[in-house]
């Protein structure tokens, strides 16, 4: 059974071909990681399986539903989660604040006028939860600006977390974190492995090796292996394509 | 934030005091021009709280905010109007009652911002500020059109509505009615946006791509906040018909968008009291310039500019942060 | 038939107008980011400046050269002041601003040359008609102003598309940072793209002087028109702007001259009259609803 599964996706900006029939699919429960050379096309990918892209031609499908024409919110309510890789935040709002926000979005409509969302305790607690699972448990009341880069990326995990996802896509989760934070989000990451799906957009290839149950190499637009780490490792498409082309 | 609280409840808990003894203070000078131009203050300061909703809370620039002020007026004149002509309206015969007008004129807000804000919130940033300012002038020019209602003069009421058949005439009374509607927006808002529908509004405006990941669809929300201070703009408007006990299109003129802007900026975004504070700074500005000189937009004007260039937190932030740190 | 093109020329030459307001406040919204409504009292100040000087000297050129100069050197005193505060901030900032200016100027006016309309003539060399088409006159002064209004567009798509300047303003608009980088003084290039902007805003006050009164307030009523043709054209989009304007001259003139008459064909005279006077002041603003719900960016989107 896939978790989410692309067929024949094609996206063209101009003359350029971004996405260029590209094939995917990932196991439930799977942490599948993507890995490829800067100007793969990871970013255009991302951005048509959260929605936020349109393609031009294919389908994506999330637990056997297509969604390729879903918004993005539709799809986020259908259990997709995703972490920027550039955080987007709510700049005002405290760490809570923001957690609060993900779990509100679980909960049904929020077109509820009078009571005092800071004082809801169905909002309050599982966001403190959230928090303290990433380590951020005493930063609860402090407003996003006022955090560390590094706690910024951790505040974004806790955010996908919060939002008790099927399908978790993590754009880049490590990028920007000091050694002991991102050892932090790697032993996160596989306490989380077999209760939900995971994909995993990772330059750092240490992480992705350890936690990875298969990759998939992107290279101009197209998937060119997908194995386990030690299939990918041998692949001769992948050293000369890939990690040739990098030493 | 604790003592930026605090100075906030003194404030509000003074500014209470000040406009409950208003009038019997104003009585015992004999001053009835002081009622008068305090319940200006207060209508103004609910229009302004309305449009705070949407600009400093939803992060929405609407410059049209004065058509929904208008058509709340237009509609409570209109219906006295049909009512004393003796033609009915739509089959129905009009009426002088404001606990029947007032809702109708807030309904009739309401709808006009429905259908504008569905159009205009199709589009964000500029587009949306340009938008918003069209339909209003739209309005405006129906208005204008419609000689059947005075056009250009606009239309008088010959008197007050009546308050569940009883007439207020008396503008103590009327005053207190504003003032008493005027604290029940300003609850009303207050709780909208401490609650989880407010929570998206602001946080929609602080990263709206953000909002959209978590599964909110951010227009659903802004579209209620816009109904909602159109409605409040329109309930403004009424009682404003009830204070001239006249409307023309004036009201709804694209400067009256700028002036209410103005009150909510001037008395800071986002700050609930802050747009009341606001609106009772503007209208003693006003006053006092057009007194000095029947020019006194030149003097006005630089006054608006220097605000917008040098205090972008308003009154209220400059009384209630500024302290913090002392 | 005769009444259908002389609508047909009236629309263009009021497209021909709003192009010159709309030209000038797409450019600076493009390049700059700002918002500029006091962009109407510009083409109130070239009014201004004309009607007055050629009054008092009896000289049509004179009066557009003091026009245009009044407007130029006013628009760039106000960016040299105000506007350039304004380029990193909000629109808010910018609308409230720029609002303030509105106000400031309005009452100038009114305080020095008092609230009474004044009149300009048509210059004598366009004060008679042609006839374009056999049994068809139409005056000279408004094909001259389809003329001017042609005459910039092309100056316009040439000095942006071929020219250094142009060169520099298409790089401006995107690479702010790259061409600073290259050493091009970008305040000086701000300056002058609002200096430009208030030229033609100052032009069209000019040209239209003669056609409708001079007044205080005439601004604002055009700038709200302005501000329908370039969101149905587009923000930023010279082109969409003249699309735009043409667009909107059209269907504000033509409603204005037949919807009644339509009307009439179905309705009682009276009905027809207050509704159709309704309709026909709104009709624009139906165009840009509808453009919109098409196309939320306008006709020709800049950017994303």
């Amino acid at each position: 059974m896939s978790a989410l599964h692309i067929a024949g996706l094609v996206k063209r900006f101009g003359a350029l071909t971004a996405t260029d029939d590209l094939n995917l699919s990932v196991a439930e429960n799977e942490l599948h990681a993507i890995i490829g050379p800067n100007g793969a096309g990871k970013s255009t990918l991302i951005g048509q399986i959260t929605g936020e892209i349109q393609p031009n031609s294919g389908t994506i499908t999330m637990f056997h539903t297509d969604v390729t024409r879903w918004s993005v919110p539709q799809r986020s309510l259908a259990g997709l989660a995703r972490s920027f890789q550039i955080t987007q935040l709510c700049q005002g709002f405290t760490a809570e604040d923001n957690v609060a926000l993900a779990i509100q979005a679980r909960q049904g409509s929020s077109f509820r006028f009078f009571a005092d969302a800071r004082k809801d305790r169905r909002l309050r607690d599982p966001a403190r939860a959230a928090l303290a699972r990433v380590g951020l448990a005493d930063r609860a009341d402090r407003l996003v600006e006022e955090l560390s880069h590094g706690e910024k990326r951790q505040l974004e995990i806790a955010i996908t977390l919060a939002m008790t996802p099927r399908l978790i896509l993590l754009d880049e989760p490590m990028a920007g974190m000091s050694h002991d934070e991102s050892q932090k989000i790697v032993a996160l990451l596989s306490s989380l492995k077999g209760t939900a799906t995971i994909v995993l957009i990772e330059h750092d290839m240490d992480a992705v090796f350890a936690l990875a149950d298969r990759l998939s190499v992107l290279v101009s637009g197209r998937i060119i292996a997908t194995g386990t780490a030690e299939e990918i490792r041998v692949n001769p498409d992948v050293r000369d394509a890939y990690l040739g082309g990098d030493a | 934030m604790q003592r930026g609280e605090r100075i906030s409840q003194i404030l509000v808990a003074l500014a209470t005091i000040a406009l409950v003894a208003l009038p019997v203070v104003a009585a015992t000078f004999g001053s009835t021009y002081a009622v008068t131009l305090a319940t200006r203050l207060l209508i103004y300061g609910m229009v302004a709280v309305s449009l705070d909703l949407i600009i400093g809370y939803g992060g929405l620039i609407s410059f049209g905010h004065a058509a929904y002020f208008g058509l709340g007026g237009y509609t409570v004149a209109i219906l006295a109007f049909q009512l004393a002509e003796g033609v009915p309206i739509f089959g129905y015969d009009g009426t002088n009652e404001a606990l029947v007008a007032w809702p109708l004129a807030m309904l009739v807000s309401g709808l006009a911002a429905l259908v504008f804000g569905a159009l205009s919130l199709r589009t964000s940033g500029a587009y949306f500020i340009m938008i918003t300012l069209a339909f209003a002038q739209m309005v405006y020019y129906v208005f204008v059109a419609l000689k059947y209602y005075g056009g250009d003069d606009g239309l008088a009421m010959a008197r007050r509505n009546t308050l569940g058949g009883a007439r207020i005439v008396d503008p103590q009374i009327f005053y207190y009615i504003c003032l008493g509607l005027l604290a029940a927006v300003i609850f009303l808002v207050g709780r909208f946006t401490r609650s989880r529908f407010g929570m998206v509004l602001t946080g929609a405006r602080m990263n709206e791509r953000r909002m959209a990941a978590l599964g909110f669809s951010v227009m659903r929300y802004r579209l209620v906040a816009f109904v909602i201070a159109g409605m409040i703009a329109g309930l403004g408007g009424a009682l404003w018909a009830n204070l001239a006990r006249f409307v023309s299109p004036d009201m709804m003129a694209w400067t009256k968008s700028g002036e209410f802007m103005v009150m909510v900026i001037l008395g800071g975004l986002g700050s609930l009291f802050g747009p009341v504070l606001g609106a009772a700074a503007f209208i003693l500005v006003e006053s006092t310039l057009s007194e000095l000189t029947e020019y006194w937009q030149v003097l006005f004007g630089p006054v608006v500019v220097l605000i917008a260039l040098f205090a972008p937190r308003g009154l209220w932030g400059w009384l209630t942060v500024r302290r913090r740190g002392a | 038939m005769q009444l259908l093109i002389e609508q047909i020329l009236n629309g263009l030459q009021l497209g021909g107008t709003l192009f010159l307001l709309a030209a000038g406040l797409t450019l600076v919204f493009g390049i700059m980011g700002v918002i500029n409504l006091a962009h109407g009292s510009l083409f109130m100040i070239g009014a201004y400046g004309a009607a007055i000087v050629a009054g008092k000297t009896g000289s049509w050129g004179l009066g557009v050269i003091a026009g245009l100069a009044a407007a130029a050197l006013v628009g760039v005193l106000i960016e040299l002041v105000v506007i350039r505060r304004l380029y990193a901030r909000d629109h808010l900032y910018q609308v409230l601003a720029t609002f303030g200016l509105i106000l400031f100027f309005n009452g100038l006016v009114a305080m020095v040359v008092g609230r009474a309309p004044l009149l300009m003539e048509t210059p004598k060399v366009l004060s008679g008609f042609v006839e374009l088409l056999p049994g068809i006159p139409y005056p000279t002064y408004r094909l001259a102003v389809m003329g001017v209004g042609l005459a910039v567009a092309l100056g316009l798509w040439f000095m942006i598309a071929r020219t250094r300047v142009g060169m520099l303003i298409r790089a401006g608009a995107t690479h702010r940072d790259m061409v600073s980088a290259l050493g091009v003084d970008i305040a000086k290039l701000y300056t002058f793209v609002f200096g430009l902007g208030a030229l033609l805003a100052g032009l069209a006050g000019i040209v239209v002087g003669p056609i409708r009164s001079v007044q205080v307030g005439m601004g604002e009523q055009v700038l709200i028109m302005t501000f329908v043709v370039i969101v149905i054209g587009g923000i930023g989009s010279v082109r969409g702007a003249f699309v735009g304007a043409m667009l909107i001259g059209m269907a504000d003139t033509l409603g204005r001259a037949f919807l009644p008459g339509l009307l009439k064909m179905h309705m009682s005279g009276a009905l027809a009259d207050g509704l159709a006077g309704a309709l026909s002041s709104v009709l624009i603003y139906i165009v840009m609803a509808l453009v919109l719900v098409v196309r939320p960016r306008g006709l020709f989107p800049v950017g994303g």
